[in-house]
């Protein structure tokens, strides 16, 4: 039974041109989604919908999004936060600006559990402490009293990968969260989300726009284009016979899958325009 | 360590700035027409009379003497005796001072709690209506200075809803039991809620003109602060967590969005208690910036200098204040 | 948002509008004063003291908005207060601007030791009550407009120090003047043909503004009895008097008041106006 379910979802910029074109997805409980295309196909925007982060300028016109048998779009605001704030949890894309500056990491992390979902302060420092173990921080007592400034832009990740999983949420979404990093910090990063993942069985929403970040992660594929699903597999069946134009010339431009000798494959002018013109059709 | 250096450097320059001051002060007004010892002897004064009394006021010297005369007095907490009201001037200053920083603090709680109020309410109901109101009140509230705002006050709730006190710091008849000079501070204390209100009635105005063109300078860039906030991380994490849109703007937007404020709010605080001057002329009430303007009136030289000395140390001591408060205040210095 | 932003943008234009429109009409009043005073502003009646407004009980119709103690006309004072209104705000900006503009180019471009000597001096004019500063100037150089002038430069000419420095001093650090340098051009001349031209936007919006500072500090010394002379009819010795028969002869201070509100609310929207017109230029 899927955790979530989008049904159908449509968003504009208020007085502008569509966002989102009737997309149609959904996540397993316990299952890792990854949701790919190019950057402004509106991949964010399906996760800022669910998670209710959209920018005031963008209205969905028309859809549901059901999370947990529940449609949230039906759901009075307050409810809403609530229901998505004890069920859901974020791991953003940059680690940076993603931990408040005037804050101690320990009341970042623990702040919410006893705010919103009632826990004790205690009980709230136990976790934060025990999490933080378990994303590999060393000397967790003393980080949890530090500001994010002190800390190196993987460890705040880690520390925000963390407070994700710090109230056993059902679902996560991972915005891009390995593009603002190193290269070398990056793998880390994303073996720690596959671990955690693992581990609490949690189902994920992996926002990427890279291919092999998927077939590391995921298991179900949605490609996004211009705002439409193009493509919906599992990742296996995509990565040995893509079933989409637009979504084999992707592969084609990713490195790693293809021969390195054989150089990069731009995705072909005339697919672009034949999905164009099924985008603007559909 | 970094931040003692900077501190060592601003009591420097803090000095410099002061000590420049009492020279610009002491010279220009020096260079007053008219014999100020002449002024206060009765019309049928001798030559004798006047060149005396210019003697005992150290007045017959010259100007660098009289600095250096007076400069080491200073020095010694010795400010010299007000020509025309007969008493050390430092006694005079500091009997006024507490009025002034009374009227000026509330004045500046009074900026904080409307600005801040008005900057919260703006970011909350953002891209409505509302903001657009606020946004206007403001931008009149800028444009006019505390003078006018003052006269306007007056017309308004002193004359036409006649409500509050126009005129002086306390009534006249009552009888105060106080023994400092922070009356309303005082009052406070010793729980006689009568006198507050009475001197609360008469600060409410004053404090009012002066606190309406700050209030809208810090509702105008702690409102752009706190939108530039909202747009990051942090913010949009905390809410995904399930907290309400007036929590987030409290206690994950508005902590880091103060900082910038604060700065200009310092330096804003000095032309504030600048403003007091006229103000304090304005509605009649007895500080230190009325005492300026009588003795400025009266050619009271040691008076004038004192006071102008006590202002710019009020005012480059606010800025220090505010410069250590920042640094103390901000992690990324505090831990360096 | 779009449509939004329009209308934000148009409600400003009014507003500048507006504003330039009051300014216009006060310098055809100060032009045309004599044509347009219906009483002579200095004649006294002694009979005709405290005449209230034309609408009132009591009233006289040849005195529009009534009469002061002196039965001295408030309109016609009014009238010809705008003359030395308008004198004060553009004579004493204009000096202000050209010794404050100028020394804040000459320390921003130049740097060294012109620098040290202009922030020095404006550090320790930031240390002056201004009210006070101008009230002690006005006492020492006695009473007139001159005077007036003089004071509200040798004050504010800081404020556009202080600005126009800090401003040089980000033009000087950008990639056309060092290539100007490269190309040849001596340091007075980038000052002259490549910096000021970057900083003139500001000093319009500044000196606009300053034109309601000079307006309003020439009230505030009318007030404390230290401007032109009693007699002369000007804005703040109007609202002075007010003040002191508020009770008896609420029009003296009203209509004095409401013109001078106007006309440095007006200065200030046109500054802020032009700011915003400015605004893409500046950045």
């Amino acid at each position: 039974m899927s955790f979530l379910s989008v049904r159908n979802l449509s968003a504009r910029v208020k007085g502008g041109g569509p966002l989102l074109r009737d997309v149609s997805l959904d996540v397993a409980v316990g299952e890792v989604r990854g949701l790919v295309g190019e950057s402004g196909a509106g991949k964010s925007m399906i996760g800022k919908a669910v998670l209710g982060i959209l920018p005031k300028a963008v209205e969905i016109t028309s859809g549901q999004i059901m999370l947990d048998g529940v449609d949230l779009l039906a759901l009075p605001p307050a409810q809403r936060r609530i229901k998505v704030g004890a069920t859901c949890a974020l791991i953003p894309q940059d680690p940076l600006t993603a931990l408040n500056p005037s804050r101690r990491i320990g009341v970042q992390i623990t702040d919410r559990l006893v705010d919103i979902l009632g826990w004790t302060r205690q009980r709230a420092e136990e976790r934060a402490l025990a999490l933080l173990g378990e994303v590999q921080i060393t000397e967790p007592t003393r980080v949890l009293r530090q500001y994010p400034h002190e800390l190196s832009g993987g460890m705040r990740q880690r520390i925000l990968i963390a407070s994700a999983f710090a109230a056993e949420p059902k679902l996560i979404v991972a915005d891009e969260p390995t593009t603002a990093l190193d290269v070398t910090v990056q793998k880390q990063i994303l073996k720690l989300i596959a671990a955690l993942q693992v581990r609490h069985g949690t189902a994920l929403l992996f926002v990427t726009h890279d291919l092999g970040v998927v077939s590391k992660v995921c298991q179900k594929l949605s490609v996004l284009y211009a705002g439409k699903v193009v493509e919906d597999s599992a990742v296996a069946d995509f990565f040995r016979a893509p079933k989409h134009p637009y979504s084999a010339a992707l592969l084609a431009a990713t490195p790693k899958y293809t021969d390195p000798l054989a150089g990069l494959q731009p995705v072909p002018e005339a697919v672009i325009a034949a999905v164009r013109a099924e985008v603007a059709h559909g | 360590m970094a931040l003692l250096q900077t501190l060592i450097l601003r009591v420097i320059t803090t000095a410099v700035t002061l000590l420049g001051v009492a020279v610009i002060v002491f010279f220009v007004i020096r260079v007053v027409p008219g014999n100020p010892i002449a002024m206060m002897l009765p019309p049928g004064a001798t030559a004798e009379d006047i060149a005396n009394l210019t003697a005992i006021y150290g007045l017959d010297k010259s100007i660098p003497q009289q600095f250096f005369i007076w400069g080491t007095g200073v020095l010694g907490g010795d400010f010299g005796t007000s020509i025309t009201l007969k008493q050390p001037v430092l006694e005079l200053v500091l009997g006024r001072l507490p009025a002034t920083l009374e009227l000026s603090v509330l004045a500046l709680v009074m900026a904080i709690v409307i600005g801040g109020a008005a900057a919260l309410t703006g970011t909350r109901l953002r891209e409505t209506r509302v903001e657009g109101g606020i946004d206007v009140a403001q931008g009149m509230a800028l444009s006019v200075p505390d003078f006018l705002w003052g006269l306007v006050l007056i017309l308004v709730f002193g004359v036409l809803v006649p409500v509050f006190q126009i005129s002086g710091r306390v009534t006249p008849s009552l009888q105060l039991p106080f023994v400092s000079d922070f009356y309303l501070v005082e009052s406070l204390l010793r729980l006689r809620f009568d006198l507050s209100l009475d001197l609360l009635s008469h600060m409410l105005l004053p404090a009012l003109a002066l606190a309406i063109p700050l209030a809208a300078i810090i509702g105008q860039l702690l409102k752009q602060s706190l939108k530039e906030t909202m747009h990051l991380d942090y913010v949009t994490l905390a809410r995904t967590q399930g907290y309400s849109e007036a929590k987030v703007i409290w206690s994950q937007a508005l902590p880091n969005a103060i900082l910038p404020t604060l700065t200009l709010v310092g330096v804003q605080f000095t032309f504030l208690i600048g403003g007091t001057v006229i103000i304090e002329r304005l509605f009649s009430y007895e500080g230190l910036g009325n005492m300026a303007i009588d003795a400025v009136i009266n050619r009271d030289l040691p008076l004038i200098q004192g006071i102008v000395i006590l202002f710019a140390v009020i005012f480059t001591g606010v800025n220090l204040l505010v410069d250590l408060t920042y640094a103390a205040l901000n992690p990324r210095l505090r831990h360096g | 948002m779009a449509e939004g932003r329009f209308q934000v943008r148009r409600r400003a234009g009014v507003r500048l509008w507006l504003s330039a429109a009051w300014l216009i009409v006060l310098v055809i009043v100060a032009l045309f004063a004599p044509y347009l005073a219906p009483k002579d502003p200095l004649e006294q009646d002694l009979f005709a003291g405290r005449l209230p407004p034309f609408w009132m009980q009591g009233a006289d119709a040849a005195f529009l908005l009534g009469t002061d103690s002196l039965g001295r006309d408030v309109l016609s004072r009014i009238i010809f207060g705008t003359r030395i209104a308008l004198t004060v705000a553009v004579i004493s900006a204009s000096l202000t601007c050209l010794v404050g503009a100028a020394l804040g180019l000459l320390a921003g471009f130049y740097r060294g030791w012109v620098d040290v000597v202009v922030s020095r001096f404006i550090d320790i004019w930031m240390a002056f009550p201004p009210v006070l500063f101008s009230i002690l100037l006005i006492a020492v150089i006695g009473p007139g407009l001159f005077s007036i002038i003089l004071a509200i430069v040798v004050i504010d000419w800081t404020r556009f120090a202080r600005v126009i420095r800090a401003e040089a001093m980000t033009q000087s650090a950008m990639d056309y003047v060092a290539s100007a340098r490269v190309a040849g051009r001596g340091r007075f001349g980038i000052l002259l043909r490549e910096i000021l031209p970057n900083v003139l936007p500001i000093i319009v919006v500044l000196l606009t503004l300053e034109m309601g500072i000079a307006v309003i500090v020439e009230a505030i010394l009318s007030f404390v009895n230290l401007s032109i002379s009693t007699d002369d009819p000007t804005w703040g010795g109007m609202i002075s008097e007010g003040r002191t028969s508020i009770h008896q002869a609420w029009w003296v201070l009203v209509f004095p008041l409401i013109t001078l509100f106007l006309t440095v609310l007006s200065f200030s929207q046109l500054g802020e106006g032009l700011k915003n017109r400015f605004d893409p230029v500046l950045r």
